[in-house]
């Protein structure tokens, strides 16, 4: 295997964005194969410190899918995810790494086109940006 | 068998299509026992052949397959298949049901569905589920995840084929003795309260029609043929060939009312779903092979319902499909070729010749000569369509009380109407033997619950080929070795389909037989089927939440092209599943009372319908309105043209309240607050007479739509120009000498509708037109009309009034919406309008000028949808938890909705869809506790340090701070109400010492998978 193939992990919540690239499958929409996708019930539930070990454990990028602002299944869960996502990138900074790494992104149900369409772009951003430069195995 | 009084606690559904299917599992929630009546060796009907369902393009077979699951688990469902009812005896409450009961030669409870037997049966017919595409033996299964799952041996055959022979060699081949060649034909007399009728209807068969040369040209099939070619798991594997040369077609030419709107059949009416299930086989054909070119040719797009023009609109600009509007004359075979040469007249009316590979055509549902006389056995009344005969103030209930119908029977109809129908079915029979409710009931089972503590994960993985759909692009055998050679991994198989019945009981085998503590189930997503397995794991005595479930199909095989590379994935997904599964704990299931009381917002005609059926049911009911009157839109509608008379209609309903001591009636009043969860919301109600709160356990929304108010047209600048509404209420109230001769009216339709801000149909207007314009020709029929339309919506059994308003020198004239009418004011109002037959610009004068703007929801809607937390459409009007199968739940559990708020609808429509939702909500409040969500949070007391940041962040005010004493220490820390959790894991996010937990998705088990993704490189395993 010749070209850097990004490993990205997704954290999508289970009523919106996990439908949504549920749909994508539904609908046969292709997207590269590099995302591993984690369900969890609201966006609101990623903690930061699964970002960092992703990260740590070698992901060449994290994803986290939630409702569009306004639809969250819990009311405002991701609203939250986004004030703590926001946080986390200017921590990532001083642990040498590039924000566009960790991308938090709005996917309903009905948008299995954006789904697949996020995941190319990210694949395509990460690929240009090369490999994680943090050794992996390197424990918190 | 006896019931409470005279009244028998069991029902009888005949007909094991979706409709049958949903009555039968909304009776047994609500404590009913049913006998589930089906003529073929299996349940599914219809809906089982199908590939995808429009407007989702969900999987047809695996969103039924869960229901289908659920009726042969339930305790309170007997099904029985190759089963005819002979006969109806009785009354109301009490009624004695004769069925014919073929043999089926095979013992149901001994088949372990292994197909040695077909492997030796030497006799091959033509597959009917197939459609004939394929074949199948004497012996078999009549479709691969039937239930009940089981073979049957066909003794009849037909006039060219042989059947049986009788050789015994499948008996011989049987390794558990299931076979009997000696079963003969049973009578069973069954003792019930009340019978559902659901027998369906068939698909036209296309022969008689003899131009269209199907039969004759093995290129020229049926969509239910498509439908099959389309399936995975279908004759030719979800390739698309032509039946003539098993060539892929290229060129693909769909016909639509085939057997519909055609007096030369005797079918004058529409069959209202061929024009979506044409669009969706033509979308789903290109995506299968972009290289299909698909043109449809039509009469009307009749894309009336909820979503159905934004498909219709994508299949045309996306997917770039070719819609023609003409009728085809004659089809044409080349007979070198095969190909297939289509006559037609475009609109100009000028002659084409156009060749194609493929004709499919879009064949409509109707009445067998043999289902007339079944109905007639069985005393239905039929119409003039053959079908149930129906009342649109009652549309489900039989003329002979007691017998309620539902689904196609009464007319044809997509699934999520015949799904309602079937639960307002189901609501009317939970009204009539209210009192017998449980008592021929069996509890639910328990089952008993193996200790897993102290011992080492033992995973069980269960991987699931789909037919196709994953073991076609995934290598499932490579994965299966993979997998066996995760730690603790102590077995791993392969299934063709991990959801059918057979294989349920091959996991609660292997659990037993392995001793395995932990499940993984590798298939699709854990949405559709995570119920099921968890049910397996149950009755294997695991704790089902020790089951994960691997998408490997819509995140999987259906997503990435190459092979290769969704097997390599497919191996990770399920390495990071065995790491959380490694971390999985067994969760204990608590329960949450149930108030058994409802609210119903909105006091319309759903609303009103809502109230009364659930008080019919024994349920105390608060209805509540915000204007000062009952009735809705009903206040506006002077007259119909289905017989409906709605000043009679709304009086009846508005004294059946004020009869009914359960039901309490708030006008002029509004909901300000609700809050709580289901089983248990408190509600503030701002009345007239000051606040009132009420406790209750669901919820049901029937606020309805309002007529929108055009601002084209010159609307609101000439008084000429008016709504529906307004031309109705003139035309209720003039006499025959206020038109004058010659008077003319020009409707015209679709406006601000099906396009760009609104662009959905509000599926009445058509009808609106027609029915005002029946009665301007009732006063003068020397009244001139002209109707401009788009696409003429009078689907189902309204197209006769399409028919009768023609007769009646009604005029209709096409327009496009590219090519929109024009209008000027002078003395009379001046309509240009481009005649596509003349190819020029026609000109009326017109007095009178109606806009037909359709429905629109109200704004104000928002505020309750985030009260309740249910969504909206992009339209504004609610949304429901799935379009097909839950079309008046929400997702969030113990809220319901109806009527127009739901989208634009009839009256009929509504009385059936508020029925509907008041059995569902039935079937929560019939019992008195349900169980507890049960993902929720926990907290750790021994770490937390009673910080408080938690409390803050909880979106539904579920946890507090305690200060109790604990081993003499005064300890402050957060306590979470388990009712009131949602399970969103917000807190457990937020919580900086990590002392909360969410059950299911912990803080090891999350970090497991992200380290097993860590060890994982592309390309080779761990
Ligand atoms: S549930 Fe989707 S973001 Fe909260």
């Amino acid at each position: 295997m010749g070209e850097f193939e990004p490993k990205i992990v997704g954290f999508l919540c289970n009523w919106c964005s996990y439908t949504g690239a549920d749909l994508a499958g539904t609908s046969r929409i292709q997207y590269p194969p590099n995302i591993r996708v984690i369900r969890v019930m609201c966006s609101s539930s990623v903690d930061p410190i699964y970002i960092v070990r992703a990260l740590m454990e070698g992901a060449d990028g994290v994803l986290i899918g939630g409702c569009h602002p306004g639809d969250c299944h819990y009311i405002n869960g991701n609203y939250k995810a986004r004030r703590r996502v926001v946080l986390l990138k200017n921590i990532l900074g001083t642990l040498g790494l590039e924000e566009e790494r960790v991308w938090i992104r709005w996917v309903s149900a009905s948008e299995g086109q954006k789904f697949a369409d996020t995941v190319t772009e990210m694949v395509d951003t990460i690929k240009k940006l090369g490999p994680n430069p943090i050794p992996t195995r390197w424990d918190i | 068998m006896t019931g409470n009084g005279n009244k028998i606690g069991a029902v009888a559904v005949v007909g094991g299509g979706i409709a049958g299917v949903q009555s039968a599992l909304d009776l047994a929630d609500m404590g009913f026992k049913v006998y589930l009546i089906e003529k073929t060796p299996a349940i599914g009907g219809i809906m089982a052949m199908l590939d995808k369902t429009f407007p989702t393009n969900d999987c047809s077979m695996c969103i039924l397959s869960p229901k289908l699951v659920d009726c042969s688990r339930h305790q309170n469902i007997e099904i029985m298949t190759y089963s005819e009812v002979k006969s109806i005896e009785g009354e109301a409450g009490n009624f004695s049901v004769t069925v014919h009961k073929k043999p089926r030669y095979v013992d149901i409870e001994k088949c372990t569905s292994c197909n040695d037997c077909v492997d030796v049966c030497p006799i091959s017919m033509p597959n009917e589920f197939e459609k004939g595409l394929s074949e199948r033996k004497a012996i078999y299964k009549y479709y691969p995840q039937a239930i009940p799952n089981a073979y049957v041996i066909d003794k009849e055959g037909d006039d060219e084929h042989r059947a049986c022979i009788n050789c015994m060699m499948c008996v011989k081949a049987c390794k558990v003795g299931a076979i009997d060649h000696d079963q003969v034909p049973e009578d069973i007399e069954l003792n019930v309260g009340a019978v559902i009728l659901s027998m369906g209807a068939q698909p036209f068969d296309p022969s008689v029609k003899k131009e269209l040369g199907y039969g004759r040209y093995p290129n020229v099939i049926t969509s239910m043929e498509f439908e099959r070619i389309l399936s995975a798991s279908g004759p030719y594997q979800g390739k698309i060939l032509r039946p003539g040369d098993m060539k892929e077609p290229r060129k693909i030419a769909w016909i639509q009312c085939v057997g519909s709107r055609d007096w030369q059949v005797d079918r004058e009416y529409c069959s209202s779903m061929c024009c979506m299930y044409t669009a969706k086989e033509a979308v789903i054909a290109k995506e299968h092979n972009p290289e299909i070119e698909p043109t449809i040719f039509y009469i009307d797009i009749r894309s009336f319902g909820k979503d159905f023009d934004k498909y219709v609109d994508r299949a045309k600009n996306v997917h770039g499909i070719k819609y023609v509007r003409s009728k085809i004359s004659e089809i044409l075979e080349d007979k070198g070729s095969k190909d297939l040469i289509l006559r037609y007249e475009d609109e100009a009316g000028e002659l084409h010749e156009e060749r194609f590979d493929m004709v499919v055509l879009s064949i409509g549902l109707g009445m067998t000569e043999g289902k007339k006389e079944t109905m007639q056995k069985l005393g239905v009344e039929v119409n003039d369509f053959g079908f149930a005969y129906s009342n649109q103030e009652n549309p489900v209930a039989l003329v002979k009380p007691g017998i309620f119908m539902a689904g196609s029977f009464l007319e044809p109809q997509a699934i999520p109407e015949s799904v309602m129908q079937a639960s307002a079915a189901a609501a009317q029979v939970g009204a009539l033997l209210r009192e017998a409710r449980g008592t021929l009931a069996t509890p639910r089972p328990v089952y008993k619950e193996r200790d897993i503590s102290g011992e080492e994960p033992r995973i069980g993985v269960f991987l699931c080929h789909c037919g196709t759909n994953i073991g076609g692009k995934v290598d499932i055998p490579s994965v299966v070795e993979h997998t066996k050679s995760l730690d603790n991994v102590v077995f791993a198989d392969e299934n063709i389909y991990t959801c059918s019945e057979d294989t349920q009981k091959r996991i609660v085998d292997a659990i037993k037989e392995h001793g395995l503590n932990r499940v993984i189930v590798a298939a699709c997503t854990p949405r559709t089927h995570e119920p099921l397995f968890k049910k397996s794991l149950a009755e294997a005595g695991l704790n089902p939440h020790l089951l994960e479930m691997t998408n490997i199909r819509e995140h999987c095989s259906w997503v990435h092209e190459d092979g290769e590379q969704a097997t390599w994935k497919a191996k990770e997904l399920i390495a990071m599943t065995v790491a959380k599964s490694r971390h999985l704990e067994p969760i204990p299931t608590s329960t949450v009372e149930v108030t058994q009381k409802a609210m119903v917002i909105g006091g319309g005609v759903g609303g009103m319908t809502t109230a009364l059926s659930l008080a019919g049911q024994g349920f105390d009911t608060m209805l509540v309105e915000r204007k000062e009157a009952l009735g809705g839109r009903l206040n506006d509608i002077r007259f119909t043209v289905e017989g409906i008379d709605v000043p009679k209609l709304l009086s009846n309903l508005k004294s059946k309240l004020e009869g009914e001591e359960k039901v309490t009636v708030l006008t002029g009043s509004k909901v300000t607050s609700i809050s709580g969860y289901v089983g248990n919301y408190e509600a503030k109600i701002d009345t007239p007479d000051g606040e009132v709160e009420y406790t209750h356990g669901v919820v049901v929304i029937t606020v309805g739509a309002d007529e929108h108010i055009p601002s084209s047209y010159g609307y609101g600048t000439d008084e000429r120009v008016v709504t529906q509404s307004q031309i109705e209420d003139y035309l209720a109230e003039a006499k025959p000498e206020e038109i004058a001769l010659g008077e003319t009216f020009v409707f015209i339709q679709c406006v601000e509708s099906r396009e760009g801000e609104r662009n959905y149909c509000s599926r009445v207007c058509c009808m609106g037109a027609i029915k005002n314009a029946l009665r301007i020709k009732e006063l003068n029929p020397r009244a001139e009309v002209f109707v401009l339309y788009r696409d003429l919506m009078t689907y189902g059994f309204w197209e006769r009034f399409y028919k009768q308003a023609r007769g009646l020198g009604i005029v209709f004239m096409q327009y496009d919406v590219g090519r929109k009418p024009e209008v000027e004011f002078g003395e009379k109002v001046s309509v240009k309008v481009w005649e596509p037959l003349l190819q020029e610009e026609v000109e009326l004068e017109a007095d009178h000028l109606v806009l037909s703007s359709g429905m629109a929801a109200d704004p104000n809607h928002d505020e309750l949808a985030k009260m309740l937390k249910v969504p909206l459409n992009e339209d504004g009007f609610f949304l429901e938890a799935h379009v097909k199968l839950r079309p008046v739940d929400f997702s969030t559990r113990g809220v319901f909705l109806a009527g127009c708020c739901h989208g634009p609808k009839f009256i009929g429509e509504t009385i059936y869809q508020a029925q509907a939702a008041a059995a569902r909500a039935a079937t929560l409040l019939a019992n008195p506790s349900l169980e507890a969500e049960p993902n929720i949070a926990v907290v750790d007391v021994d770490m937390c340090s009673g910080c408080k940041t938690c409390i803050s962040l909880c979106p539904y005010n579920a946890i507090v701070s305690v200060t109790e004493e604990i081993d003499g220490v005064e300890v402050t820390h957060a306590d979470i109400n388990e009712g009131l959790c949602q399970g969103c894991g917000t807190c457990v996010a937020a919580c900086p010492s990590g002392a909360i937990d969410q059950r299911g998705f912990k803080d090891d088990q999350i970090l497991a998978m992200i380290r097993a993704l860590g060890a994982c490189v592309p390309g080779g395993g761990e």
